[in-house]
């Protein structure tokens, strides 16, 4: 599909509109809970239920929250912010109207960087303004009615409208991750797809190689995963190429993704005009941000996952790819930066998260935040390696039980006895045993079998349980077969 | 500025209601009355002049984020018109 | 005469001598109201039960010597565009005819701080729309004082219960004049606060930049009973005002020696009824008998009100009427078939034509295209609206004028002219836009029809207003005359 893409004669035009939801305590308007996963409308009162007579008081601390985002994403911060209604009749929606920004967003004219093959590469952000979820709906009677949870609405979300900046699909996914790893170091939002919390549109249009202006675009929705919005501008592109090459125009209109079809389709029906008559919503006043109000947000932002990279290069001599793959995670950052609290060795820290780490989350699709391991735990780990106490291979046993249960690793070693044989007195029992009973492998040795070591090490290895001090059991058994 | 009856079902549309042909019909002369009428502020000099959202200018209403009780779902329910496993029953939304 | 008569003040003398329970008091009222009511038709829903318990209950606290609010033991009719906990709201609208409000307004919430007895919920112009109460959707309303006439509107209901002694007094809502011409119109005291004076908080929205609760009363004293108990911050209403509350009922003096009043020639012109003009000139006399100043002033964007007003009211209307839309409460159409057909029989069903007219004038106005010339617009002149009394106010303490062109009209004599109808808020309609206070008092009257006298005041200066009005009405007989019904 790259490659197809590659040998167009269209460049790609992709800007998005990232939604994440803010994890404030309560609601933006009322004080209903934010909280994930209760039962279908127990998180609801008369004014997130949008019924007559009620007003919405707006939460200072989805403000704050997005003010520090926009902050982030080097955004200019408005002095005077207000919000409009968007009006349009939805059943997820109560009120038939959403409280969102359009005149006056919290921030604007922001970007953020990116990097592909080897660059550096800047992508704008056109604004970021503070609004209101929806509801959540889910098909009932075989499909001919939906039933509405009203859980989520009302929940702080902010939309992240990007220029139209992306010209592929990989650059796409990689805006999204930057994205997602800043709103986490920046603590404003759990970020999981899964329930939610980040989600986006995009705008895709082609143009001819070369061509300054535009194509005409379409809008994406309903994409939920990584997986699904690289498919989907995939086969978008496609189409808009077909649609162009056969002489044809591209129609402007909205398109929902079906992921099991892996194909795009037109959203609204003929009989749905649509016109969002914004105007500024009466029932809330503005909000004016002052010097003092703003910096104190700022000083809230812990340093970034760019800024973190570069300081793991500089101070630890990570591999750019080590750093880069550490800092994309807060979770992952913190693990590493806790650990060398316990340890020197930045190196064997990171190959630790990079390979056992990371391929344990990929195998069981989890997230860094879901394993109990710590940072002291992998540090003292490692020392434990250093002194001899554990071997590297018995060291992957502790470190996967210290994912599972959080334990200190010198509790998993002595729990499970785990502590390397290093004694060579005991060692050499073992080892004249195996060697006796295994004249075959003498024999080899003797003929000039160097391979006949290894065997006989891994017999060790079987009868202690790992245990052996590998450097001292293969002297050993050398010293034995020369005797 | 006055409105045709194409626009008056457009607007119709809009605000979702159902319009007979004879309302059809009246709310445009009336609409027509009534915007005719409003063209006079059309003709009034506002340059300048800054827009008053609200008669008395407040800024900064915030409230802390502290939690507060939600309803009983029973409540939620009361008004209900369809209701199925706690949540509120439409008719499919076409896609 | 009525147990229901006499004032707020008198009625709170004799329950503390045990000259009078308010099970009597209660009783009285339900009973006149069972009396006229059918007639008037001020009421969509009477709680007589409920009322009765209540005035047990605070009988018994009285024999207790428990503490007593500032309304104790009153019965009062709440408009049915303020939510009631456990009763019907039904904004006078077939689509809300079933619904039952989950939550107390914080209107009526102070009002039951104070110890009031609810009575019953008053008709009204569905959604608040009109200003003769011919658009309930239930039934009209009459003029207690000649029932072929309309009581005015929106809360019309309101002034009706009050004029006819059906209650001590009513809790209206004011957007262009709601609470204000149907006093006139009734020959009672209506007072629209200051904008944010009352929280608006659980106030079924019309135009939310407009609205204001106020009180409907018999007397300018009782409006500051009334007003005492319901003005105040809400945490609740993001537009409610952060102020101190004075003691408005020391505010009335009956002295206004010095005070000067501004009359503004746009009132007083070629569209006022010569009656009213004549009862406001004579009304102007006493005001100087007592010692007050007026001169004539101009306020020269007048005309242009009406215009801005509908196309902001309707604008902001459109959008705070589409949450009715059949899907979490109301009445769902069961003729829809799929989920728009759906919104649109349950909203064409359920909304009448005055209410459908302005939501389509309001769609219109925000649509695409439309808004910088409408909407945008009307804000615009409403900031001239407001220039033109921050200047007269920079001279003068009130300005006065009549509430409306003419007194009450016949039932269905407006009904087929809408814009007729708009412009008979010509007077009400400035001072809403401006935000700021002002009451009707009766101050004479035009074959047996009651004619209202507006006293505009500073924007939180309440004060003056009612002690203006009270000076006014202690002078003269007005307020004493009662229809008969």
């Amino acid at each position: 599909m790259i490659e197809t893409q590659e040998q167009s004669r269209y460049e790609t035009v992709i800007g998005l509109e990232v939604h994440v939801e803010l994890h404030t305590n309560s609601k933006v308007f009322c004080g209903c809970s934010t909280s994930f996963g209760a039962p279908p409308n127990t998180h609801t009162c008369p004014v997130c239920l949008g019924y007559p007579g009620v007003l919405p008081v707006l939460n200072k601390r989805a403000v704050e929250y997005a003010m520090k985002a926009a902050m982030a994403l080097n955004c200019e911060i408005s002095e005077t912010t207000s919000f409009d209604r968007k009006n349009y009749f939805y059943p997820d929606s109560p009120k038939a109207y959403q409280i969102s920004q359009l005149y006056r967003p919290i921030g604007k004219n922001g970007w953020l960087e990116i990097e592909i093959g080897g660059e550096t590469k800047r992508i704008g952000i056109k604004q970021l303004h503070l609004e209101e979820d929806a509801g959540k709906l889910s098909h009932a009677d075989g499909g001919f009615a939906s039933l509405v949870d009203f859980n989520r609405v009302g929940t702080p979300l902010i939309e992240i409208v990007s220029e139209p900046d992306l010209r592929s699909t990989e650059e796409t996914l990689l805006y999204i991750e930057k994205l997602r790893s800043i709103m986490q170091y920046c603590e404003v939002s759990d970020v999981k797809m899964e329930e939610g919390s980040l989600r986006w549109d995009a705008n895709i249009s082609l143009r001819p190689r070369g061509q300054q202006e535009y194509g005409i675009r379409t809008e994406l929705k309903n994409m939920n995963s990584f997986k699904a919005v690289q498919k989907a501008l995939e086969y978008e592109q496609l189409r808009q190429a077909e649609v162009l090459d056969a002489g044809g125009q591209v129609v402007q209109e909205t398109l929902r993704f079906d992921e099991n079809q892996g194909k795009t389709f037109s959203m609204r029906s003929k009989e749905e005009a649509h016109d969002y008559r914004y105007f500024p919503d009466p029932d809330l006043v503005v909000t004016t941000i002052d010097e003092a109000w703003r910096e104190a947000v700022r000083a809230t932002i812990p340093e970034l996952p760019d800024a973190r990279r570069e300081r793991y290069a500089r101070e630890y001599g990570l591999p750019a790819y080590d750093a880069g793959v550490i800092t994309s995670s807060k979770k992952l950052a913190d693990l590493f930066e806790e650990s060398l609290g316990h340890t020197q060795d930045a190196k064997a820290v990171a190959n630790w998260i990079m390979g056992d780490l990371l391929g344990y989350l990929n195998q069981n699709n989890l997230e860094p935040g879901d394993v109990a391991i710590t940072g002291a735990g992998l540090g003292e780990m490692i020392g434990l390696i250093e002194q001899g106490t554990i071997s590297t291979k018995i060291a992957k046993t502790v470190f996967k039980e210290m994912l599972t249960s959080g334990k200190a690793p010198k509790l998993i070693v002595e729990e499970q006895g785990l502590v390397q044989i290093s004694d060579e007195g005991a060692l050499a029992a073992v080892v004249d045993r195996i060697v006796e009973a295994n004249p075959q492998s003498v024999a080899d040795y003797k003929a000039g079998k160097e391979k006949a070591v290894g065997f006989l090490v891994g017999q060790v290895m079987k009868e202690t349980k790992g245990k052996a001090n590998p450097g001292l059991l293969n002297k050993l058994i050398v010293e034995r077969l020369n005797a | 500025m006055s409105i045709t009856a194409k626009e008056v079902e457009h607007v119709a549309k809009l605000a979702r209601l159902e319009l007979t042909e004879e309302e059809k019909a009246m709310y445009t002369e009336q609409l027509n009355a009534i915007l005719k009428y409003a063209e006079k502020i059309g003709s009034l000099d506002t340059d300048g002049v800054e827009p008053t959202y609200h008669a008395v200018e407040l800024a900064n209403v915030l409230r802390e984020d502290e939690v507060r009780p939600s309803l009983p779902i029973e409540s939620v329910l009361l008004n209900a018109p369809e209701e199925e496993d706690g949540q509120i029953k439409v008719p499919a939304v076409l896609e | 005469m009525s147990l229901l008569h006499p004032s707020i003040e008198e009625i709170r003398q004799k329950l503390n001598d045990r000259e009078l329970s308010v099970e009597e008091l209660v009783s009285a009222s339900l009973a006149r109201i069972e009396q006229v009511d059918g007639t008037v038709g001020a009421f969509l829903s009477v709680h007589a039960e409920e009322a009765r318990k209540h005035a047990q209950a605070l009988d018994r606290k009285l024999q207790e010597g428990g503490p007593q609010g500032l309304l104790f033991g009153l019965p009062a009719g709440v408009k049915d565009n303020l939510n009631t906990l456990g009763f019907k709201t039904t904004c006078a609208s077939q689509f809300l005819s079933n619904h039952t409000s989950i939550y107390d307004a914080t209107a009526v919430r102070k009002l039951k701080e104070q110890d009031y007895v609810l009575v019953g919920k008053t008709n009204m112009d569905e959604f608040a729309m009109g200003g003769s109460n011919e658009n309930s959707s239930f039934h009209p309303v009459r003029n207690p004082w000649n029932v072929d006439y309309v009581p005015g509107g929106s809360s019309g209901g309101s002034a009706a219960a009050v004029a006819a002694g059906e209650v001590s007094f009513a809790l209206g809502s004011d957007t262009g004049g709601s609470i204000r011409q149907p006093a006139s119109y009734c020959g009672i005291v209506g007072l629209k606060p200051t904008y944010g004076l009352v929280s608006r908080f659980g106030l079924v929205a019309f135009a939310s930049s407009l609205d204001q609760i106020g009180p409907l009363t018999r007397t300018v004293a009782d409006s500051a009973y009334v007003l005492q108990a319901i003005a105040g911050h809400d945490t609740q209403d993001s537009t409610s005002l952060n102020v101190e509350i004075p003691d408005y009922r020391k505010a009335l003096t009956g002295d206004i020696r010095g005070l000067r009043i501004a009359v503004p020639k746009e009132y007083m012109g070629e569209g006022v009824a010569p009656a009213v003009r004549d009862a406001v000139k004579n009304a102007l006399v006493e005001l100087e008998k007592l010692g007050a100043v007026w001169e004539e002033v101009s306020l020269p964007h007048t005309e242009y009100a009406v215009a801005a007003y509908y196309l902001l009211a309707s604008s902001e209307a459109s959008s705070n009427l589409a949450r009715f839309d059949g899907v979490r409460y109301g009445v769902r159409s069961d003729r829809a078939e799929g989920l728009i057909d759906l919104y649109r029989k349950s909203r064409s069903e359920g909304f009448g034509p005055e209410v459908k007219r302005r939501i389509m004038l309001g769609t219109y106005a925000l649509s695409s295209g439309y808004y910088d010339a409408y909407y945008l617009k009307a804000q615009k002149v409403r900031s001239l609206i407001k220039r033109d009394f921050d200047q007269v106010f920079e001279r003068f303490d009130v300005v006065v004028g009549p509430t409306a062109p003419t007194p009450a009209f016949k039932l269905g004599e407006q009904a087929s002219d809408p814009l007729t109808m708009y412009l008979n808020d010509i007077l009400t309609i400035p001072v809403s836009l401006a935000g700021i206070p002002a009451i009707s008092i009766p101050c004479g009257s035009d074959n047996g029809l009651p004619i209202g006298l507006q006293i505009i005041g500073k924007a939180l200066d309440e004060a003056t207003v009612l002690r203006t009005a009270h000076a006014f009405e202690q002078s003269t007989k007005y307020h004493l005359a009662r229809p008969e019904l």
